[in-house]
């Protein structure tokens, strides 16, 4: 086969995405994109992991056994959706414990909204209904991902998604429905996740220097402040609906721009959690190793059986 | 960090019910074919999608090169014969 020049695939490739032709992993690709990708889908995947202990943590304290086995239900669907991406990640070349390390290390980054505690039972609620909302809109646009594996990865785990969001609400409004001390909690579980979730889609656009080209390659399909706008414009009508009060003194709807004006989010917070000072930073990660550290003679017990297994096969 | 022991890696295939082919859904770590049958249906069969799962060792499986895939690919291209609507048949002649 003839030489191609670097220039000529970049360009091949860029038509390529540019057509809506799926990238596969075989095929050629920049550097960068497989690095930004890799990233990306890795920080994605941790995210699935550590934001089931917040949630596991109530598994044994759920009010009623309904509520005990949804709750279990969804933790092990964001168990799948880690494997879902790890192995998405793996696809572009990754090593798995690598990345896994890489999370330990504190190197790799998730999801911010992990690093705050889950106090009550109403957390359950605002967890489903606000935490997986905005998951959910994140994820549907990243279905038309240019990278295969990652959206095929984002179509099973948004499939998924809609039970997580509609069980997390029914907590919050079967509470906001409650006594005045389950409103309460139901509010107060509003107060405290109300901010962080919108710092989930990330800095404004403006400081977002990665944004124009994670657009080029469309592993990136809408902007950050477009996410966030698209997720009050849909969660304060449900808020008003069972009589919660978003935290928000600046809320207001704009008649003109056909949305809701919200306030200033603290973004020194927002950096503060991100560098590793949020209330369970250290928690989160010391768990998480915990597990792994715990878990070795397993992996290695189970090898070793399997190898045994395989050997008699063989002289059989 | 990582050590040697680490897990195969196992490509899962699915039939999502009688009638239908086995589909390629994703892959898992697992330690043998076993483990590998079990994790897939608690990974990729939690609301009824399979009645028949396959796994298959990721390094037993090869595949045709896709920087070849044109060249590969090119004989069926220019063989339109091939398709009925190659053919011209007056209006006038039915089930055909
Ligand atoms: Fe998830
Ligand atoms: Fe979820």
């Amino acid at each position: 086969m003839s030489e191609i020049s670097l220039e000529e695939l970049q360009k091949k490739f860029q038509n390529k995405i540019d057509k809506d032709v799926k990238i596969e992993p075989r095929d050629w690709m920049p550097d960068d994109y497989r690095k930004t990708l890799i990233r990306q889908i890795s920080q994605h995947a941790h995210s699935e992991v550590v934001g089931m202990l917040p949630e596991g943590n109530w598994i044994t304290r759920a009010p009623n056994l309904r509520r005990k086995a949804v709750l279990l239900a969804k933790v092990q669907d964001e168990a799948g959706h880690g494997l879902y991406l790890y192995s998405a990640c793996e696809t572009l070349g990754a090593d798995r414990e690598q990345t896994i390390d890489d999370l330990h290390s504190g190197k790799a980054k998730y999801s911010s909204i992990f690093n705050y505690p889950a106090i009550s039972w109403a957390d359950m609620g605002a967890i489903g209904w606000l935490v997986d909302g905005a998951a959910i809109m994140n994820q549907v646009p990243l279905c038309r991902c240019s990278y295969g594996p990652y959206a095929r990865a984002m179509v099973r785990v948004c499939k998924e998604e809609s039970f997580h969001q509609r069980q997390g609400f029914e907590i919050i409004m079967v509470l906001a429905k409650g006594t005045p001390a389950q409103k309460e909690m139901a509010q107060d579980a509003l107060n405290r996740f109300w901010w962080p979730s919108l710092m989930m889609f990330g800095p404004n656009d403006a400081e977002s220097k990665h944004t124009k080209q994670s657009m080029d390659w469309k592993i990136k399909r809408h902007t950050n402040d477009e996410l966030r706008q698209m997720f009050v414009d849909v969660t304060v009508p449900q808020a008003e609906s069972i009589g919660l009060t978003v935290p928000d003194k600046d809320l207001k709807w704009n008649e003109k721009e056909n949305r809701y004006d919200y306030g200033k989010i603290d973004w020194e917070e927002f950096w503060q959690v991100v560098k590793g000072n949020g209330p369970c930073n250290e928690d989160r990660i010391r768990v998480r190793k915990k597990a792994k550290d715990d878990g070795l003679w397993v992996r290695e017990a189970a090898m070793a059986f399997s190898q045994k297994r395989n050997n008699k096969a063989k002289v059989a | 960090m990582s050590n040697k022991k680490e897990w195969p890696l196992w490509e899962v295939f699915i039939r999502g019910k009688q009638g239908l082919n086995h589909k390629h859904v994703g892959s898992l770590r697992a330690s043998d074919y076993k483990m590998a049958v079990d994790n897939a249906r608690d990974v990729y069969t939690r609301r009824s999608e399979g009645v028949s799962i396959w796994v298959v060792e990721s390094s037993n499986l090869y595949a045709s090169d896709p920087d070849e895939a044109a060249s590969f690919f090119e004989p069926a291209d220019s063989k339109i014969y091939r398709h009925p609507t190659f053919y011209d048949v007056p209006d006038d002649i039915s089930h055909m």
